[in-house]
């Protein structure tokens, strides 16, 4: 029997380009295929029945026929769409920045279930919790986990000496934070990392859901502390600034 | 991409990749175009190619709304029948010919030229909204703001951006109604323009 030609799956839309007349290529997160690019026909019309379904950062079940180059979208409905996230700025661009962030580290058709769960998982915390910035922290670290990134906080990630309490420093090229001795013939750039950063960023590694973190309450300037941190290991990974971590820092600072 | 080796003649190769820088258009669909213009008489390619040049010298964009316009300032916002009170905010050029069709909005406009859109780079200092800016605090006349971005996720984000910084100004700021299309199906409607548009009924 030829395999068959159309297949149903579940998505979270991170991406979005127009294509001719009134057509996009979206760029969806699938739970059991990854990260699929297809194509989505007349959605740039009012009257087209897919469009409010597919707008992005919906979760929508689809069902897709493959195509020669890409697969094309037949037929969509929304699962959620994360009202509370599109009514308020800072929100937005927080959730565009974690859909930048999955399109950066993930590759197409190459499944991960565990990414898909946290992105949906994150999208419904971000839409009712305060506590945004923690969130982000939160997702970064489990993202860098699922996608083979996991930062080493417990032992030097040079020796495996496990770390004496105290300050250490966090080496992005190496991937973790190194114990005094490695240091010092370190050639990776260094970040300073208080003993209190690193219990942070060891707890919200170690927590499976965001529910007890989300109780935490964490200086400002400490989390602009671990924000930095995170962002310098993430740009040494993907080799780039990323362009919505611009956008987001623009909304967040211009708080009215 | 070039074209090159498909006939051997300069000029041919040429006019192939310049139809290929436009949007939309593959290398097949460039040469077959520049094939096409070979065959065509001299004096409708030479209106085409004056109709380019034209477009290109005489159309500027319109100092107080940032419309595509010959004349500076535009029709639009010369017009002295039109009401001052009202400025209506889009993201492109495209979108005033869209309402203008409508004659129903007799206001002015601004046109952003484009949407906040962070994924591709493209953030609110890319688009013309400080002169949005600039021109509602030297012109006290204007009793409302129109966001008539697209409703959608990028659209709403821009919108809430323009609207962030000219709510200071204390000017009435309101934003198209969101509902169901003329011809359209309920059953096909996502939650949220459903919801919308039940939170919107009109009495009957």
């Amino acid at each position: 029997m030829s395999r068959p030609r159309t297949y149903k799956t579940e998505c979270i839309v991170l991406k979005q380009l127009s294509l001719s007349e009134a057509d996009r290529i979206l760029t969806l997160y699938t739970p059991d295929m990854g990260k699929v690019r297809a194509v989505a026909r007349g959605v740039r019309r009012p009257k087209s029945k897919l469009s409010g379904h597919l707008e992005l950062l919906n979760q929508a079940s689809v069902s897709l026929s493959y195509g020669r180059n890409l697969d094309t979208i037949n037929e969509a409905q929304s699962i959620r769409s994360f009202r509370g996230i599109r009514e308020d700025l800072q929100r937005i661009s927080k959730a565009i920045y974690m859909a930048e962030l999955v399109d950066g580290f993930s590759i197409e058709n190459s499944d991960n279930y565990q990414l898909y769960l946290l992105l949906v998982d994150s999208l419904g915390w971000l839409e009712r919790t305060d506590n945004t910035k923690l969130l982000l922290r939160y997702f970064e670290l489990h993202l860098l986990e699922h996608s083979g990134y996991r930062p080493e906080l417990v032992n030097c990630v040079e020796c495996r000496a496990w770390l004496e309490p105290g300050d250490h420093f966090f080496a992005g090229g190496s991937g973790g934070v190194l114990c005094p001795e490695c240091r010092v013939d370190s050639e990776d750039s260094l970040i300073p990392i208080s003993l209190n950063s690193m219990k942070v960023l060891r707890f919200l590694q170690r927590e499976k859901g965001f529910a007890n973190i989300d109780v935490l309450s964490v200086p400002p300037d400490q989390l602009a502390v671990l924000e930095r941190l995170i962002r310098v290991y993430i740009r040494y990974l993907v080799e780039r600034d990323l362009k919505s971590a611009e956008f987001m820092n623009l909304i967040s600072n211009a708080r009215s | 991409m070039t074209n090159e080796g498909s006939s051997g003649a300069a000029p041919v190769s040429r006019l192939a990749d310049e139809f290929n820088k436009l949007p939309g258009i593959g290398p097949k669909t460039a040469q077959r175009l520049t094939y096409f213009l070979i065959r065509m008489p001299e004096e409708d390619a030479r209106s085409l190619a004056e109709a380019i040049i034209a477009v290109k010298e005489r159309i500027i964009l319109c100092t107080t709304c940032y419309n595509i316009t010959e004349i500076n300032p535009c029709d639009i916002c010369t017009n002295v029948n039109r009401d001052q009170t009202r400025i209506c905010v889009v993201e492109e050029a495209l979108d005033v010919q869209a309402l203008e069709r409508t004659r129903s909005f007799k206001g002015l406009y601004h046109v952003l030229h484009g949407v906040i859109s962070p994924m591709n780079g493209v953030g609110p200092d890319d688009l013309r909204i400080h002169p949005l800016l600039e021109r509602l605090k030297g012109d006290s006349q204007v009793e409302e703001i129109i966001l008539a971005t697209n409703p959608n996720l990028e659209g709403e984000a821009t919108s809430m951006y323009v609207h962030k910084l000219i709510s200071p100004l204390g000017i009435r700021i309101t934003r198209p109604a969101r509902g169901l299309p003329v011809g359209g199906d309920l059953e096909y409607a996502d939650e949220l323009t459903l919801s919308r548009a039940i939170e919107g009924r009109q009495d009957f």
